[in-house]
């Protein structure tokens, strides 16, 4: 009884082994689709729309849903602070619009205080946007509440799926894949460098991330791909989590730029840069700005060089917004091939909370949600115009960026989520309500 | 199914928060993730540097009377509750909840409104806004814009206009009459979308 217990255990693990090998990783391989994906997302869309009726009508009493949601949980007036002002001394006795000061001219200041300690647009951007409708996702649920016993065991089935089927595939072909990754990298390595050695490395770097974008079921749809980065260039993208890596090396051998870590990210780095050259950088050196930068053009000056990767906001945002590009990738010179990511925040939220998860937990998260959709637009490459600045470069391709992939455009620093703003800006203020009572000098 | 039921559960005295300040669940459990979100030490309280690291309230001119509102009683620490109490002034007036006779008046109430204001220019809580209490104000609103003469006349014509019984000083009640028709429940109010 016990030998065919075994037997059995083996028949399957074979089976499972030969499913995933023969019907995902081969044609990942080649790149070839067998369309499984895309019927998944098909009937996923439809069993997501039918749930949202019925919500829609469980809460028929209650109050209606905006079709899309505000950015943020408070009403703000917008109007600029004179505006406000005005309006607020309009009812005043003595009604003064410029010149003068009144008492309620506080109220204003103590208001908006108060708005931004219930809620701040920066700390906005730092946690996930939240959706209209749920989809079935117990984590993205705080609007809603019970709705019906049928929802319920449809969650209860999704639940299932998520965890017991799709999880250990995933799991399954994220670890093919990476180890694929660092064995075929190390191989490559071994041979003397030749046009063959680039395009095996080539070929190895794409088969990977083809494996492991179906090992979070992704579907990404490339736009415009006549304005692909090319060699010698940089490639600037927003970032909203570390799978923006994987979702642009699927169409695309880039250079990667990083720190580099410990542990199996360490190996990771190393075995890639075997087969071709990543620009990875030890933790001190990341401070010297100047040796940083100079590797960066060393890099682009080789024309047989790979495209660089680089995401200059330098945080995960939340994708509902562009945060401040920092300048630095602009100086180097070459030509920026701008990308935006826009993930459909529907079937699973990418946006990587580096304070609240850690990157295991985040990974689970991930490859637990239904699946990865998104956009990825290339857009024209930009270079730097006489006489501009490279804030002013780095502005206006974050304001192409956003305005392709349908973002908000901020200019807030997104390292302000560690750090204090600038007593400037606090200034600036400062003069703008001054103009109004004393008058512009 | 709802995380809604999970965050309220970790709320102490939910029930009776609510009905203090008249947030419903929702609102009271989206001010709980606001508490735990700026709480980033996770100490279950707040304290001013907390607060001095919301971005936009850093700008704000009168940001350290903001701050200085919720921590009154000279301690360092801001519970939930206390947190909440303050956030209710800025409630929006309900209009249609029937005012028992007796009762003390709600929270968010115009007087209690126009109280929270009158608690930012005046500091030292003698109950008037002094010629110096008022000078400090339009300082921090003003700073380094403009001259020190300048800021006394302001100070002083606005004494003047506010200033009913000639003490010099700005009582509650002459606060409150000249700021009679201003819609304050419009300008110091903040309603929630969702």
């Amino acid at each position: 009884m016990e030998g065919s217990y075994w037997d059995l255990v083996l028949l399957v693990m074979e089976v499972w082994l030969f499913v995933v090998l023969g019907l995902i990783v081969l044609p990942a391989m080649f790149g070839v689709s067998l369309g499984f994906t895309d019927l998944y997302i098909k009937v996923l869309v439809k069993i997501l729309e039918w749930a949202t009726r019925r919500i829609q009508r469980g809460q028929k009493e209650q109050d209606t849903l905006p079709a899309h949601l505000p950015n943020g949980i408070i009403e703000r007036n917008d109007d600029s602070m004179e505006e406000q002002i005005v309006e607020l001394r309009r009812s005043h006795p003595k009604f003064h619009s410029v010149g003068d000061f009144t008492l309620c001219d506080a109220f204003y200041f103590c208001k908006k205080g108060i708005e931004s300690i219930v809620d701040d647009e920066v700390t906005q951007r730092f946690t996930s946007e939240e959706l209209v409708s749920w989809n079935l996702l117990t984590r993205t649920n705080i609007n809603f509440h019970y709705i019906s016993v049928r929802v319920t065991i449809i969650w209860g089935l999704g639940l299932f799926i998520r965890y017991c089927i799709l999880l250990p595939l995933r799991v399954t072909l994220a670890a093919i894949g990476l180890s694929w990754l660092v064995i075929g990298t190390t191989l490559v390595g071994l041979l003397p460098n030749s046009n063959v050695k680039n395009w095996l490395s080539d070929v190895i770097h794409m088969t990977c991330y083809r494996i492991c974008a179906r090992g979070l079921s992704a579907r990404i749809r490339y736009h415009s791909k006549e304005n692909r980065p090319k060699k010698g260039g940089i490639c600037v993208a927003n970032h909203t989590s570390p799978i923006d890596i994987v979702i642009l090396a699927n169409d695309g051998c880039y250079a990667m730029v990083g720190q580099i870590h410990g542990g199996l990210m360490g190996v990771i780095q190393r075995s890639m840069v075997r087969s071709c050259p990543h620009v990875w950088f030890e933790r001190s050196e990341m401070k010297d700005r100047h040796a940083v930068a100079k590797r960066l053009k060393d890099h682009i000056a080789d024309k047989s060089k790979q495209p660089i990767l680089i995401f200059p906001e330098g945080t995960c945002i939340n994708n509902t917004s562009v945060m401040m590009f920092k300048k630095g990738s602009f100086e180097i010179g070459g030509t920026i091939y701008p990308v935006a990511i826009k993930y459909d925040p529907q079937f699973g939220d990418a946006f990587w909370n580096s304070g609240k998860y850690n990157m295991v937990s985040y990974l689970l998260r991930m490859m637990t949600s239904w699946a990865i959709v998104c956009n990825v637009w290339y857009l024209p490459p930009m270079s730097i115009q006489d006489g501009e600045d490279a804030v002013h470069f780095a502005n206006r391709v974050k304001s192409a960026i956003a305005l392709q992939g349908g973002l908000m455009d901020l200019s807030w620093d997104g390292g302000l989520k560690r750090e204090k703003v600038k007593q400037s800006f606090k200034e600036e203020q400062q003069k703008m309500y001054s103009s109004m009572i004393v008058g512009q000098d | 199914m709802g995380s809604t039921s999970s965050t309220l559960s970790k709320i102490p005295n939910a029930e009776e928060l609510s009905q203090e300040t008249g947030f419903t669940s929702a609102h009271l459990a989206r001010l709980f993730e606001r508490f735990e979100a700026l709480d980033k030490d996770k100490k279950g309280y707040l304290s001013p540097q907390d607060f001095e690291a919301i971005k936009e309230l850093a700008l704000n001119p009168i940001c350290d009377r903001i701050i200085g509102a919720f921590f009154s009683s000279g301690q360092e620490m801001l519970d939930f509750s206390s947190f909440v109490r303050i956030l209710a002034h800025f409630r929006p007036i309900d209009n249609n909840r029937p005012k028992e006779p007796n009762s003390p008046d709600p929270i968010n109430s115009r007087i209690n409104k126009l109280k929270f204001a009158f608690q930012l220019y005046d500091q030292d809580k003698d109950g008037k806004i002094s010629r110096n209490e008022l000078l400090q104000v339009l300082r921090a609103m003003l700073e380094k814009q403009v001259t020190e003469e300048q800021l006394e006349s302001i100070a002083d014509r606005t004494i003047q206009e506010a200033d009913l019984d000639r003490d010099d000083a700005i009582s509650f009640e002459e606060f409150r009459k000249s700021l009679e028709k201003v819609n304050i429940d419009h300008k110091m109010s903040i309603r929630f979308l969702r």
